[in-house]
């Protein structure tokens, strides 16, 4: 404090000989030292009046007081100033947590996605914060059967991300019957509405494809429809299951359907965050997507998937408003 | 040596005869303006808790001086509500909300030291410290 003080009666006593803009540039970076030594307000204020001191040792006793009465007017800024500093840790030291969370998030919820040589899969899932409330599953067996799930909470960041953990869990328990749509949602439902807080919901859709037989059987449960590219058409029809969000009553049921899958047929799986534009209002966010499809259908899915992604960020200015995912399957 | 005296707190004014008192006895045992002035805060917020959060309290301060350490002792006690979570008053940004500076977590910076004892239903007892450097 003592070397502090005397740099700064050199700086001021200069400043009130010269008065020069030069002078000035070194009082500001002496303030940036004290700043980096968090020197309180009150502090810079009884080593300003200690200087002036020095240099004018006969006005002092005149403007002592008044000194002395602006020390007391700092302290209490001083204090509000400590405070948020301490906030400012604060904040940073959650934002490390924070970090650490998304990064064991991603592990924990990282999708692999299966290769068939029948199918062409593809799939995007870009989070809106750090943390993504939507999921993807797959179960294969073999070249015979494959599943997926899309799933989406309703809510986004650390409260959608923890209640997806559980849906994760509560599908990988489920590989003995993944072949049944119907089952599948009834008992995610089950476990969702038993150990999640009434506040949250989850919408899925959950679709298994025997692959032998060209047959795709799925449910749903409140979740975004799916679309089904017929190529012999070149057309799209939408791809719906009535059923109740998870998590809502104990014991719903999901009924199943089933269409026929031809030779370069697709199913287009995604969540709301895809379809719902609020950019602009006179779009059909469903027609963008299906046009794109149609003109670039010769792509491959996960090509496919990220040209949606990029496209549709482009259509909303780069201000996607929801999560992002989008899962294609391409006979 | 200890050298006690105390302010009863029942109208606001009395704040003011708490910081009289806290401010003459920093400056006996030598604190600077600037430590003066930190302390006389210090006793203020104390004493304005009482005031606003107890209606009755007290505010007693101990001028201790040895061969090893002169301190200043502020034990500000109440027979108010108590506090819930003594833990939650002692964070950041909990009483201030909007950081105006005030609230335990600023009256411990000012000072060395702050405990706080607390009894749902009796009362609170916290004792504030700072020693002459």
């Amino acid at each position: 404090m003592k070397q502090l003080e005397s740099q700064y009666t050199k700086i001021l006593s200069d400043y009130m000989v010269n008065q020069t803009e030069k002078n000035l540039y070194i009082a500001q970076n002496f303030t940036r030292q004290l700043i980096q030594k968090s020197i309180s307000p009150e502090d810079v204020v009884s080593i300003h009046k200690n200087a002036v001191e020095q240099i004018f040792p006969d006005q002092m006793s005149e403007a002592q007081p008044a000194y002395d009465f602006l020390i007391e007017v700092m302290v209490h800024y001083g204090m509000a100033h400590r405070e948020h500093q301490s906030l400012l840790q604060k904040q940073a030291e959650y934002e490390m947590e924070m970090n650490i969370a998304t990064n064991i998030q991603k592990t924990l919820l990282k999708t692999y996605v299966p290769q068939l040589q029948s199918i062409d899969i593809g799939k995007i899932s870009v989070p809106i914060r750090k943390m993504n409330g939507d999921y993807v599953h797959f179960f294969h067996d073999g070249e015979d059967y494959l599943s997926v799930a899309v799933t989406d909470v309703v809510g986004k960041g650390v409260p959608a991300a923890l209640c997806m953990s559980m849906v994760k869990y509560g599908l990988e328990t489920l590989a003995y019957a993944y072949k049944d749509p119907s089952y599948v949602l009834e008992v995610i439902n089950r476990v969702i509405e038993k150990g999640v807080d009434d506040s949250m919901f989850v919408s899925m859709f959950y679709g298994c494809l025997n692959v032998k037989q060209n047959i795709f059987s799925y449910a749903s449960a409140g979740h975004e429809p799916a679309l089904h590219y017929r190529a012999k058409v070149d057309q799209f029809f939408p791809v719906e299951a009535k059923g109740l969000l998870l998590g809502v009553l104990p014991e719903t049921s999901y009924s199943f359907h089933e269409i026929v899958l031809e030779e370069n047929d697709m199913i287009i799986m995604m969540t709301d965050g895809v379809t719902e534009f609020r950019a602009q209002n006179d779009l059909n966010s469903r027609e963008v997507i299906t046009a794109l499809i149609k003109a670039n259908r010769h792509l491959t899915a996960q090509q496919l998937c990220q040209l949606l992604y990029k496209e549709i960020e482009k259509v909303q200015n780069f201000k996607l408003s929801d999560d992002f995912t989008v899962v294609i399957l391409k006979k | 040596m200890t050298c006690k005296s105390s302010v009863e707190i029942i109208t606001e004014w009395d704040i003011v005869a708490a910081r009289q008192l806290g401010r003459n006895e920093a400056k006996a045992l030598g604190f600077d303006t600037v430590d003066q002035a930190r302390i006389t805060t210090a006793i203020s917020e104390l004493a304005r808790n009482i005031y606003l959060y107890a209606s009755i309290g007290m505010i007693q301060i101990e001028r201790v001086e040895t061969i090893t350490e002169k301190k200043i002792v502020v034990v500000a006690s109440d027979q108010g509500p108590g506090i819930k979570d003594v833990r939650k008053v002692m964070e950041d940004g909990y009483s201030t909300s909007g950081g105006l500076g005030a609230g335990l977590p600023g009256v411990k910076r000012l000072m060395d030291s702050l405990d706080i004892h607390s009894v749902i239903g009796v009362g609170t007892t916290i004792r504030a410290e700072k020693s002459l450097r």
